[in-house]
Formats: structure tokens, C-alpha cells, sequence
């Protein structure tokens, strides 16, 4: 089912953020004047501590949350009354975020399920993308039957299965432990390889933006901003090997120097400038 | 690995095997004091008779208490049913409009404090149909729990699955079947379970406050009639099957809800899996 979308050579950003502002209803500003575009397929992470408003602005994207000030567009392709169609974009929660009474294949399909149409072809989908996460031969497990990788994949299997344009990831694997999280890089990247779909991967660890990402908006708080946005120029095929390689160890340190510069400016210490 | 999983699993059957064999050693013992304290003080039968005599009470007079039975516990059935079916309405309606539920949650509130016994009379001066005015009093003592219940349930829904129903385009009634319904469940067998045993209460009160008119014939009228006549045996044959009654109702409704929930929730999940 190839998107028309993924496939025109269309070169203009996917994500046009204008300005955006976010301002809670306690008068705590958690987004400030955020400018961002975001082209199709790229592999943009959002990296900031916590508390920088990355999840809010993921929200933003996706639709979820209202911005208080500025101009929000996507260009993904509108059906006839105006709204961009169900499953054009993917969303993986921080948590599984999985219906516990509902067994593996039926949550993957609740996309589809959700927009009426749940046949033998949808059916062939989902079986497909359980399979590429990497759980066949668990359709019909219950999500408390697995473990917290497993129920992740699942998640992602969700969010894939609608072959979305636009795939947003809010610190998918900062529950994980570090064995898993590893191996669920890989097959992120894998999985983001087959289709190139335009990613924004929230995170607050350097060396997961810097292993997945094409690009990495780095981001402080109180208010949100993005003070630094850097290309990661890096092979686009990534491996093991790549997380002991000099150029790896030196995108990590631009980044890192650019989170301590933010933090520093933060709590104002001018010592460290 | 294999030797310690085999160790834990006798543990717990034998765990089970005293869940039901220390009540009733206990409940024989407590039989046995009460029948010898009976006859070694030579208390009379209508002040209190003992465990023997009620079990021979009950053979001879089962078959007509068995009938009565039958009055009170269609009450406490129709009543339940009733429950189950409005009260889900109502909780339904409350989750749909917050101005429902807000202005009318109180009144259920208060529907609930009043003591039955105290509006039983008026109920069945207005209603006519004998059946029905008992219905009407055991469901008003039943259909709180479900309500309340149900309610908190249907607002418990995973705010990050709403969001991603909503992602997704879901129409109010999708969000409902899907996402609502499910999570309201184990909530809503929760506050059946509790409804049973009000049910059952509530059709012999109900019950009570009718059979001094004379009306009926369900086994609360037969306790009275038991009380008036110092047939204080029967009266205990009576109580005897009503408690029998509410254990057995319990059970059922436990059974249902472990057997609708048994694949996810952790309240039906056996001990053995975990």
C-alpha cells in the first residue's frame, strides 16, 4: 500500500512550525517562540532535559495539544473536507500505551479498526509489521504476557501499520533497560530505512539522538527553545561499529557541548561560559 | 528450576486446600459447641434451638420454604437484572454529558441513603402490581453500586489511548466501544458483586414491610410468620437459606467476572501464572 505521498519527489518540509508559543493555564511558558521545518524523511530528534517542552511540542505536531501563539502545518495530503486522514500519522507513547484487554494483533489493527475498515487485507498488514518487529508467533499474547521491549515493539508494529508519512516517538525507550533499548535502535532504524517516513524522536540522551538521527534540535527550558540545530553527518546506514567510531564520538561532543552551554545559560553560571 | 516451580505450585495447592478446609473446621466447631451448649443447658427450642434440630426442620419444611424461596429470590433476580441494565444506562449518560451527571448524581446519592424500610410503604401504596413494588424497593437498595461504580470507570479510560483514538479520527461511539466499555468493566462486575448481596436484602426488606399487609409469601414473610408462632426452628431454616441464597449469588457473579476478565486483569488473573 505505497503512499502517494512518500513516493512524489516533493522536496518542501513536511512540518512548518511558525513562532509557536505554549503557555499552560498556571502561567508556566513551556514552549517560546519555536521556529521549525522539517523535511520529508529526515530523522529529526528532539534533545533537551526534562522539562524543555520536547513533549509538548510533539503534541503540537501531532495535533494533540493547541498552541497558545503561532502557525502549525503539515503537509500531508487532506481529504476532501479539509483533514489530513486517519493513520497518516503515528504516535508512540513514552509508555506501551496498549489496551490490556486486547491481544497483540488486535491492538496493532486498532488503527485500522478505528477507521472502519478491518479486512483481509488490513489483516495481512498487521501480521506483516508484527513480524517485522519481531513477534511472530505472539498475535494472539496479551500485552501483560510480554516484557516492556516486547509491549514497545508492539506499540511501534501500531504506529507502523498504517504506513504513516509522519512517525512522532516521545521517548519511546526511556523505560527500557540499556540492552534492550540498544537493540531497539537497531531495528527503529531498520524499520525507518524500509519506508523513510519523517520522523521526530523525542529523547534527553545524547547518544541515542546522535546514533538515529539525520538532524538534532537541541533544546533548553524555562521557557522551551531551540537553541542549536545540527546535522548529523553520518553514514546513513548505521551499525554497532558506528557507536565506537571517532565521527560518532565527535557529533556526541558538539552536541553535548551545545546541552552544557544551554544548561549553563540556564542556571546562570558564567563560569562555565 | 524445575524443583522449586514443583515446590511453589504444591504450596499453593495446599494454600487452597486450607482456604476451604480451616473455615469449615471452624464452622463445625462452632456447630458442635452450639448444639452441646443447647443440650447441656437445656435451652428451650423457641428461644434457641440447635444446629440438629434446624437441619431436620429444614428436611420437613424445605419443600414449603423452598417455594418461598423461589418469591424472593425471582425478586432479588429481576432486581439485580434491573440493576445491572439501568444502572449502566445511567452511568452511561453521566459519562456522556457532564451536566447530566453533575446534576444528577446527588439525587442518586440521596435515592441511596434513604433507608428503604422508611419509603417501602409509600412505594407499595403507589404501586399497585404486588411483584413490581418489591422490584421497585430491592432494585432502589441494588442500582447504586453499579452506578457509581460504572461512572468512575467509563472517566478511567488511559489518557494516551484517548489521545491516540483521537489521532486517529475515533467517533465518539468507536471511543466508546473500543476504549470506554472495556476499561469500565472490571468496574462495573466490581459494583455487581456488591449489588447481589443488596439485591437480596433489599427483596426481604421490601419483603418485611409488605408481608405485615399480608401480600406476599416469599421466605421473609415466612421468618415473620415463624417469629409470631415462636416456630423458632423454622425461622432459622428461613435465614439458613437465605444466607445459602446471597453466598451462592456472590459466587455466580464472581465466577462471571473472573470468566470475562480472566485474559488481562490482574483482579482474575490465577496466582499460578504470576
Amino acid at each position: 500500500m505505497p503512499s502517494p505521498l512518500s513516493e512524489s519527489r516533493d522536496t518542501d518540509s513536511i512540518v512548518r512550525l511558525r513562532g509557536i508559543g505554549k503557555r499552560f493555564g498556571s502561567g508556566m511558558t513551556a514552549l517560546d517562540a519555536i521556529d521549525l521545518d522539517i523535511g520529508r524523511g529526515e530523522f529529526l530528534s528532539l534533545l533537551g532535559p526534562s522539562g524543555c517542552g520536547k513533549t509538548t511540542l510533539l503534541r503540537i505536531i501531532a495535533g494533540l495539544s493547541e498552541p497558545s501563539a503561532g502557525v502549525r502545518r503539515l503537509s500531508l495530503a487532506t481529504d476532501a473536507g479539509g483533514h489530513i486522514p486517519s493513520g497518516r500519522i503515528g504516535f508512540v507513547f513514552q509508555d506501551p500505551t496498549l489496551m490490556p484487554w486486547s491481544t497483540v494483533v488486535d491492538n496493532v489493527l486498532l488503527p485500522f479498526r478505528l477507521a472502519g475498515r478491518v479486512g483481509p487485507a488490513e489483516r495481512e498488514r498487521a501480521k506483516a509489521e508484527i513480524d517485522s518487529v519481531g513477534l511472530a508467533g505472539f498475535e494472539r499474547a496479551y500485552p501483560r504476557q510480554l516484557s516492556g521491549g516486547m509491549r514497545m515493539r508492539v506499540s511501534i508494529a501500531r504506529a507502523l501499520v498504517t504506513d504513516p508519512v509522519l512517525l512522532l516517538l516521545d521517548e519511546p525507550f526511556a523505560a527500557l533497560d540499556e540492552i534492550t533499548r540498544m537493540a531497539l535502535n537497531d531495528d527503529l532504524m531498520w524499520l525507518w530505512d524500509r519506508r523513510r517516513p519523517t520522523v521526530v524522536f523525542v529523547t534527553h540522551s545524547v547518544f541515542e539522538s546522535v546514533y538515529l538521527s539525520t538532524r538534532i534540535a537541541v533544546m533548553t527550558r524555562r521557557p522551551g527553545r531551540i537553541v542549536a540545530d545540527v546535522p548529523v553527518g553520518l553514514p546513513q546506514r548505521r551499525d554497532r561499529a558506528l557507536r565506537t567510531s571517532p565521527g560518532y564520538a565527535a557529533i556526541c561532543a558538539t552536541i553535548s557541548n551545545h546541552l552544557a552551554k544551554a544548561m549553563a545559560a540556564e542556571i546562570n553560571a558564567p563560569v562555565l561560559k | 528450576m524445575r524443583v522449586a516451580q514443583s515446590r511453589h505450585v504444591r504450596r499453593l495447592r495446599s494454600t487452597r486446600r486450607w482456604r476451604i478446609a480451616a473455615p469449615l473446621a471452624v464452622g463445625v466447631a462452632l456447630l458442635a459447641v452450639w448444639e452441646a451448649v443447647v443440650r447441656v443447658e437445656g435451652i428451650p427450642h423457641y428461644i434457641l434451638p440447635g444446629p440438629l434440630l434446624i437441619a431436620e426442620t429444614l428436611w420437613t419444611d424445605g419443600p414449603s420454604l423452598l417455594g418461598s424461596l423461589m418469591v424472593t429470590l425471582r425478586i432479588t433476580l429481576a432486581a439485580l437484572a434491573a440493576a445491572a441494565i439501568l444502572g449502566s444506562a445511567i452511568a452511561l449518560l453521566f459519562s456522556l454529558s457532564r451536566i447530566l451527571e453533575l446534576s444528577l448524581f446527588p439525587y442518586t446519592v440521596i435515592l441511596q441513603v434513604t433507608p428503604i424500610v422508611a419509603i417501602a410503604p409509600l412505594i407499595i401504596l403507589w404501586v399497585r402490581e404486588p411483584f413490581l413494588a418489591l422490584l421497585v424497593c430491592a432494585w432502589i437498595v441494588a442500582f447504586f453500586p453499579v452506578v457509581a461504580n460504572t461512572t468512575v470507570g467509563l472517566n478511567s479510560a488511559d489518557r494516551n489511548l484517548l489521545a491516540l483514538f483521537r489521532l486517529y479520527g475515533a467517533s465518539t461511539g468507536k471511543t466508546l466501544r473500543y476504549l470506554k466499555l472495556p476499561t469500565a468493566l472490571p468496574y462495573f462486575l466490581a459494583g455487581l458483586r456488591i449489588s447481589g448481596g443488596l439485591a437480596l436484602i433489599g427483596a426481604v426488606v421490601a419483603e418485611f414491610v409488605a408481608g405485615t399487609g399480608g401480600t406476599e409469601t416469599g421466605l421473609a414473610f415466612r421468618i415473620l410468620e415463624a417469629g409470631y408462632r415462636l416456630a423458632i426452628p423454622r425461622l432459622f431454616a428461613a435465614l439458613f437459606l437465605l444466607s445459602v441464597t446471597g453466598i451462592v449469588i456472590y459466587l455466580v457473579l464472581d465466577f462471571v467476572s473472573r470468566l470475562l476478565l480472566r485474559h488481562w486483569h490482574e483482579s482474575a488473573i490465577a496466582e499460578e501464572e504470576e
